[in-house]
């Protein structure tokens, strides 16, 4: 999949930043990726390590934070997570009608890194 | 031993192509060309709406196609067989297009007169979904054969798309996709949505399809 072109993209980003904070090396990179997107993180970090050889990111491990579907009932504004896309079809626990909207879930954003 | 810093970096991952992306939207604003963006699993009738649409909007505007595929140039070939202007971007086994790819077939179409451009990307759910082309609107199909639980298995690109196609409902009769499951799905990941049915082989529901487009452009050219 597309985990090759978000991984560059990554790196990119990391490597911009180490050069502006003199850093001699990164040791991990934080990022936040919705539960929406199916990239998975041990194929993320697989990519990452292939792409970053021979840079200052090399062996970098990638903190993936997980951030949750977050629905809210248009019936009665109740706002609930689900853990996997395939639920968002599940009842609000709060009223129970099946009528919700999207609020978030698809971020793809790189928060931190820890370097030396 | 050295010192672990922790450097705030608080930067959105896909930013070199939204920005690549925005460029070629605003480009295509002053210009007065719409782009769409049209996305499907492989096999759900891409190239067959883009014949149909172009049947119907002959004489009224000017079209133009840029195909993503993986290998083949089959579906140009099909397109620029019926007089449409087409190029062929190869994704050299790229799962989507990025909104530099699309500069380039930008770049491809020698003439910039069009009134609407038609990007086909590459079939999958997926990918295209992750990647902002660039285009004004975001089309998906989604065909009856595929099954009415997709919304929950790539609920991603149905979020971010302006319209939905139900294509292929001629198979209606012969499965057991359920409508107006789908529909609810659909509608809450995306209430903006608008949906609506076609068959690209009997026509139905293509009148409804092309005459939103042609709102959409012409309010487009107004704007
Ligand atoms: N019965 C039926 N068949 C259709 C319809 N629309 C398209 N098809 C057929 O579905 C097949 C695939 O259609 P295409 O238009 O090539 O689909 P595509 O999405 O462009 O396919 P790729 O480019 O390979 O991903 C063709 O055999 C079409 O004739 C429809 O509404 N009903
Ligand atoms: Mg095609
Ligand atoms: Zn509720």
């Amino acid at each position: 999949m597309h985990e090759l072109p978000v991984t560059e993209s990554i790196l990119k980003i990391v490597l911009a930043h180490a050069e502006k904070n003199d850093v001699r090396r990164v040791m991990t990179i934080g990022l936040q990726v919705g539960r929406l997107s199916d990239l998975e993180d041990e194929w993320m970090q697989r990519y990452f390590d292939y792409v970053s050889r021979g840079t200052l990111a090399e062996g970098a491990k990638l903190q993936i934070e997980r951030m949750p579907i977050r629905l809210e009932c248009n019936a009665c504004a109740e706002t609930y997570t689900v853990d996997a896309a395939n639920q968002i079809d599940i009842p609000c626990p709060n009223c129970g009608k099946k009528d919700a909207k999207l609020i978030s879930g698809r971020e793809y954003f790189i928060k931190n890194m820890e370097v030396i | 031993m050295d010192d672990v810093r922790m450097i705030e970096v608080k930067e959105e991952i896909m930013a070199d192509n939204n920005q690549v992306a925005a460029g070629v939207r605003e480009r295509l604003r002053l210009q007065k060309t719409m782009l769409v963006n049209l996305m499907s699993s492989p096999g759900s009738g891409k190239t067959s709406l883009i014949l149909k649409t172009a049947q119907a909007l002959k004489g009224s505007i000017k079209l133009g196609v840029i195909e993503a595929d993986i290998e083949s140039k089959v579906d140009a070939e099909k397109v620029a067989a019926q007089g449409i202007p087409a190029v062929q971007l190869r994704t050299g086994g790229f799962c989507h297009l990025d909104a530099t790819m699309v500069t380039q077939g930008l770049e491809a179409l020698d003439k910039k007169d069009f009134d609407l451009l038609i990007i086909e990307n590459v079939g999958n759910l997926v990918c295209p979904a992750e990647f902002d082309t660039g285009a004004h609107k975001n089309v998906m199909i989604l065909s009856v054969p595929e099954g009415d639980d997709k919304p929950l298995k790539y609920p991603l690109m149905f979020s971010i798309c302006d319209v939905l196609l139900v294509n292929k409902i001629d198979y209606l009769s012969l499965s057991d996709f359920d409508m107006a499951a789908m529909r609810k799905i659909v509608l809450a990941l995306n209430p903006e949505i608008k949906i609506i049915e076609i068959s690209c082989k009997t026509g139905a529901g293509i009148s409804d399809w092309v005459d939103w487009l042609k709102k959409e452009v012409t309010a487009f050219r107004r704007a």
